[in-house]
């Protein structure tokens, strides 16, 4: 692979090329799942190739191609370079890059069970268990299962010398039950909804789950929600659980942060951002238990955000995102960390494949755990409402105000957990919602979520992020607008 | 390694390299080598689905391009089917040696799964309606001449005062099924699309088209559109929440309805998870709306053939307000007794079936008309980040975004700050008081139907934004 990148570099060079990168990636994928006991989705599949970014001119060019012969990849450059060449005829200035050093460097995240070494008949085995579990709950109409393995393999070369292998390996699994009734539409999902949990591990991950124990408990929880109370429309206390709070975080602290979305770069689509330039170290984004780190190391969890280097060939770092309530840092690139005062990239260009340009992603945007017991948060609520797992999310454009659904409420009063909620909501302005949080729990109720879905740039590009977050408390929050008739 | 498709041949040493697509006779001989790999295993049916995709971008921003990416690839995917069961692997290596191992792969998952009683055999030859979607001149467009019209909108962007950001982007494509049973289905298209936001602190507004030809294209009007709209939305003011009369363009209508597409589903339905489960065959909607699933329409895209090679039907799904017809794989189609529409996704999948290809019966009325008989309303360029809130009522909640206009006594007479939704499409379509000619929309976060512009009485505004 080597050799290709070597190749690459040199076309680009010899064609005007000023700075080139390239990223040879061979990814591999098992996809399973089962709905109503049958087997839905069994497929593999692989993809290699090799993209090419370079600047010429003083503008971005990229192409890529999955014609990994000598002649495929040189041409492959040199339309890299024609582009680039391209973009500088509508350039706004010249591209200028952070200093960074060359890396020669091998790394492979940590895994104990290679998932694609563990038996299919197993895998297969313990979804269908799992289904057949929730299968058994009177009321349960549909339900479903997943697993979800990657093996991602990048060879990563710069003209200013680096040479980066990585080999990550990535687990996802989760379960559903649905049910129709009278007119109405329930599901619990576990361990979280839309694909479940996803995380820098190996097979350990779908072991540690516990499907089968958690399938019939999911399933009758499907199945009540339809006698269950109707989310009330109030101001009042929530609660959020850990896989609901990691979202949040994703939505209003993940994605505001975002450089290039700060800087107008994804205003055609994804959106901008209120974090303006002038709020870094003056706002005040959060009450003071609140801190929050972009931290891509592996010292900070298996995440979906986790890696050594990232595809721009700077390590991983820890970034403070917000510090005892205030706006500390966004997440930066080579190319624009000069524009909030930085020496060096905070190391977030990711990108989905070989095909895609890498561009600045969430690495694992984690609220740090607070002090609370679990059971000393809920015993020192009087009025509230817990709400468990995500049923639908949304935000606009600038990162203001958001809105939140999830497939399960619990009623708090007297410091206890009373009835079940159904359809509960809430919504905001992120800043406002942020600073009325006063309870975090500590570490021991704190899990590193992975999102696994997070769509930005154009091309569209998918990626998977980290959220660590324990369940935490909100107050004067507005509670049950998505259902409200008014 | 023997290459079943000979090498592309970039022209290396050209202003701008463009890759051709395979020969189609290239497109074949891959399908057929996989065939005949296939044969020396115990694979009793195979199907082959080869894609290639070469595909441009220019991405602009703050006036100026700032990415700008071309990516080629082909993918081969391999279902077998052996003992009752079958499975799917996929790759992008052309060689023998990797098809083998492609076959290898879906063969060696299929053993690992309990036999299916349902399983059909694969469908034999079919004969398809001939569509031309393939331009020549969208294919041979450069990256030069994307740049030339980007710089063209951001002059006028700078000469307005304003910040222009978007895409330009073009591309080719082509697909073939074959199987084992004779069955050989090919397509080609082209794409290209323009999309751009005009950014007058503290507003913006956006424009959008999309079309296999980019002589259809005007990006300099496009962007004049956007300039106008996004500095007639400088000065805003808040209005309550609440319900009001709104005039959705087309990219909003499809915003929304959009979401409707898996409803109609037969396997959706089946699963109880559709808003038509108890409800086909019954007055759902208003007696104005009606709905097709129509590939072969003249402003629809995509292959007259599904995932496993079946045409393409034109299905009328709802018909003045009345759910009449579902789409259907072939089996789905068994189970129900019916024949198969021709939707069906690549096998094996959980999903089913889905019609891609919405086309909305339209009206004869305008968004100046609209806005004309509108006493007190709000005109919607487009929304943002819409979800679904009751899978049953078909709440959808989301954001205006990039123009919200307040209509008063027929006329634009200011903008409004942002407003957050919660509304049902069910109610939606009941409400629905005028209808423009139905025309290919387009939005960002999913793919184009055709659809009209709509007033809408009662829509539902929840809570407003800061903007």
């Amino acid at each position: 692979m080597w050799d290709l990148c070597t190749n690459a570099l040199d076309t680009a060079k010899l064609r005007g090329a000023s700075y080139g990168d390239v990223r040879t990636m061979h990814l591999r994928q098992r996809d399973l799942t089962t709905k109503n006991g049958q087997v839905g989705t069994l497929a593999q599949s692989e993809s290699i190739g090799i993209g090419v970014r370079v600047l010429a001119n003083g503008a971005w060019g990229f192409a890529s191609t999955d014609r990994l012969t000598r002649e495929g990849v040189a041409a492959c450059a040199a339309q890299a370079v024609s582009i680039a060449k391209a973009s500088a005829l509508a350039k706004r200035s010249n591209v200028v890059l952070a200093r960074e050093k060359a890396y020669v460097d091998s790394w492979q995240s940590p895994f104990r069970k290679d998932p694609f070494e563990i038996p299919l008949e197993m895998q297969l085995a313990l979804l269908l268990a799992a289904d057949g579990e929730m299968r058994k709950v009177k009321g349960v109409t549909l339900t479903e299962t997943n697993m979800q393995f990657r093996k991602m393999d990048s060879w990563f070369a710069s003209s200013i010398g680096s040479r980066i292998h990585q080999r990550k390996v990535i687990s996802g699994c989760g379960i559903g039950a649905t049910s129709f009734q009278g007119g109405e539409i329930q599901k619990r999902s576990y361990p979280n909804s839309f694909g479940g949990q996803h995380a820098l591990e190996g097979y350990e991950l779908v072991e540690s789950l516990d499907l089968m124990k958690h399938a019939p408990v999911i399933a009758e929880e499907a199945a009540a929600l339809h006698s269950a109370a109707q989310c009330p429309e109030k101001f009042g206390t929530l609660i959020l659980a850990g896989n609901q709070l990691g979202l949040q975080i994703h939505e209003s602290i993940g994605h505001p942060i975002e450089l290039d979305r700060v800087l107008g770069q994804e205003a055609n689509f994804a959106g901008t951002s209120f974090l303006t330039l002038n709020q870094l170290n003056k706002l005040k984004y959060a009450s003071s238990v609140v801190n929050v780190v972009a931290d891509a190391r592996l010292d900070h969890g298996r995440g979906l955000g986790t890696f050594a280097y990232d595809d721009e060939g700077v390590p991983a770092q820890c970034t403070d995102i917000i510090k005892d309530g205030k706006f500390r840092g966004y997440l930066s690139n080579r190319e624009t960390a000069h524009l909030i005062g930085l020496e060096r990239s905070s190391g977030t260009m990711r990108t989905e494949s070989w095909n895609r340009l890498p561009i600045i992603r969430m690495t694992n945007v984690s609220l740090l755990p607070g002090t609370w017991d679990y059971d000393d948060l809920i015993a020192h609520t009087a009025d509230g409402i817990l709400m468990d797992t995500n049923r639908s999310w949304s935000i606009d454009d600038r990162r203001y105000q958001f809105q939140f659904s999830t497939e399960i409420g619990w009623e708090i009063k007297g410091g206890k957990k009373m009835r079940m909620i159904k359809n509960p909501s809430y919504s905001g302005i992120t800043t406002e919602f942020w600073n009325s949080c006063d309870a975090i729990c500590k570490f021991d109720h704190w899990t590193l979520w992975g999102t696994p879905n997070c769509g930005k740039g154009q091309p569209m590009q998918t990626m998977g992020t980290g959220h660590g977050a324990a369940p935490a408390r909100f107050r004067n929050v507005r509670i049950g607008t998505a259902f409200s008739k008014q | 390694m023997t290459m079943v498709a000979g090498p592309r041949k970039p022209a290396v040493g050209r202003k701008s390299e463009r890759v051709d697509l395979l020969p189609s006779r290239e497109l074949r001989g891959i399908v057929e080598t996989v065939l005949r790999l296939a044969k020396s295993t115990d694979a009793v049916e195979t199907e082959v689905h080869v894609d290639e995709v070469a595909d441009a971008l220019t991405r602009f921003a703050n006036n100026g391009i700032h990415q700008n990416v071309f990516e080629h690839v082909v993918t081969v995917s391999v279902r077998t089917v052996t003992g009752g069961r079958t499975a799917r692997a996929t790759t992008n290596r052309l060689d023998e040696d990797s098809l083998r191992a492609t076959i290898e792969a879906s063969l060696s998952l299929a053993h690992s799964e309990p036999r299916d009683p349902r399983l059909l055999p694969m469908p034999g030859r079919q004969r398809y309606r001939a569509v031309n979607r393939f331009i020549k001149a969208t294919a041979a467009l450069t990256p030069e001449e994307r740049a030339c019209a980007v710089r063209l909108a951001c002059d006028l962007a700078a000469k307005k005062g304003q910040v222009a950001a978007g895409i330009f982007s073009s591309g080719q494509s082509q697909t073939a099924v074959g199987n084992s049973r004779g069955l050989f289905a090919p397509y080609s298209e082209t794409h290209s699309q323009f999309s751009i936001t005009m950014q007058e602190d503290p507003a913006a507004s956006w424009a959008k088209a999309d079309s296999a030809d980019v002589r259809e294209m005007h990006p300099q009007k496009l962007a004049e559109r956007a300039s106008e709209k996004a500095h007639l939305a400088v000065k805003t003011t808040e209005l309550a929440p609440g319900r009001y009369t709104v005039i959705l363009e087309p990219a909003a209508v499809l915003d929304l309805v959009g979401f409707m597409f898996y409803d109609f589903a037969a396997t959706a339905v089946r699963d109880k998870r559709s808003c038509l489960n108890n409800r086909m065959g019954k007055q759902l909607l208003g007696k104005n709306i009606s709905i097709s699933d129509d590939v072969f329409h003249p402003l629809q895209k995509g292959a007259p053939f599904d995932g496993e090679g079946m045409p393409r039907q034109r299905v009328l799904l709802l018909d003045r307000g009345v759910p009449k017809n579902l789409v259907y794989s072939r089996a789905s189609a068994k189970i129900a007794r019916r024949k198969p529409t021709g939707h069906g996704f690549a096998l094996p999948n959980e999903y089913g079936e889905a019609p891609m290809n919405l086309v909305f019966g339209g009206g004869d009325s305008s968004v100046e008309k609209m806005m004309a008989s509108t006493d007190r309303g709000l005109l919607v360029t487009r929304l943002w980040y819409i979800r679904e809130v009751d899978p049953y009522e078909k709440v959808m909640t989301g954001m205006t975004r990039d123009g919200l206009f307040f209509v008063e006594n027929g006329k634009v007479t200011g903008a409004v700050k942002n407003f957050r939704f919660n509304q049902s499409l069910i109610e939606m379509l009941n409400n629905v008081e005028l209808m423009g000619p139905a025309v290919r929309a387009t939005r960002e976060e999913s793919f184009e139907m055709v659809v009209p512009a709509m007033k809408v009485r009662d829509f539902h505004f929840s809570e407003v934004t800061k903007f």
